[in-house]
């Protein structure tokens, strides 16, 4: 599970750069954020712009990250494509999470 | 392995078939396979996203529960026929419990805590397909449904 993080200020951003967060690489993705979330900002932020497919693995272990940032912080995410805001809004958790349309300003990485 | 398929005009549905091994990875390779045929490249891309949504839940079902201490193959069926994508999967894994399927009902969502990471599948699969058929028969598990399509096959 490809994952690169950057923090700007307050915020750390990571950008999803595989086209998948399914059942075949969701522990990965779990395990993954759990490392880079250590560094103590106060809003962290997941790009998923280049994420086309999520099943509902994925979606668990989405789901276990903002758990596991609870009650201090809490996980936003941003640039959902159709497919991946589809399956959030069939499972009603597009009201839990905080969802950015688009990386908010100042997070877009270069290039 | 690609799937086979078979295009013929005023002849049976077009089709796709597709057995894989049930494993998470075959899993993944086998949707993008699938994805690839001509059969479901012609599907719009909002028809294409549902379809593989509910595939995907269908299969990774299979490969956790049915398959969850034994391994063994996924056949996969695809038919286009009118407005409908017919889906039959076939395993030889252990049967549903009490030969039922699981009536997906979402668990409430309260405090972030509380929320749960899992149990979306079939309610995925409900609320996106249609004609939701499942049998076990002579030690295989099948399982059936259709999705609607916006667009007339060919």
């Amino acid at each position: 599970m490809d994952l690169l993080a950057e923090q700007r200020g307050e915020i750390l951003v990571v950008h999803a750069m595989q086209d998948r967060i399914d059942a075949a690489c969701a522990v990965q993705f779990k395990d993954r954020m759990r490392e880079l979330t250590q560094l103590p900002t106060p809003r962290v932020v997941l790009d998923m712009s280049r994420v086309n497919f999520l099943d509902s693995s994925g979606l668990g272990a989405v789901v276990a990250v903002m758990k596991a940032l609870a009650p201090d912080r809490r996980l936003e995410l941003s640039g959902l494509t159709n497919t991946v805001q589809k399956v959030f809004r069939l499972t009603r958790m597009d009201s839990v999470f905080t969802i950015h349309s688009e990386t908010p300003d100042g997070l877009r990485q270069a290039g | 392995m690609a799937p086979s398929q078979s295009l013929g005009s005023g002849q049976p549905d077009p089709s796709a078939r597709l057995t894989i091994p049930g494993d998470p990875m075959a899993v993944r390779a086998g949707l993008r396979s699938l994805f690839d045929t001509i059969l479901l490249r012609g599907l719009t891309a909002e028809d294409r996203s549902a379809a593989e949504i509910v595939l995907a839940e269908a299969l990774n079902n299979i490969v956790e529960h049915a398959y969850s201490n034994s391994h063994g193959d996924i056949d996969i069926t695809l038919q286009l026929r009118q407005t409908e994508l017919i889906c039959t999967i076939v395993d030889t894994g252990k049967p549903m419990p009490d030969n039922t399927l699981p009536n997906g009902h979402l668990s409430p969502l309260g405090a972030v805590k509380d929320l749960p990471e899992g149990g979306f599948g079939w309610h995925v699969i409900r609320t996106l397909s249609k004609d939701l058929h499942y049998q076990r028969q002579d030690g295989r598990n099948q399982l059936s449904f259709r999705l609607d399509t916006t667009q007339p096959a060919n």
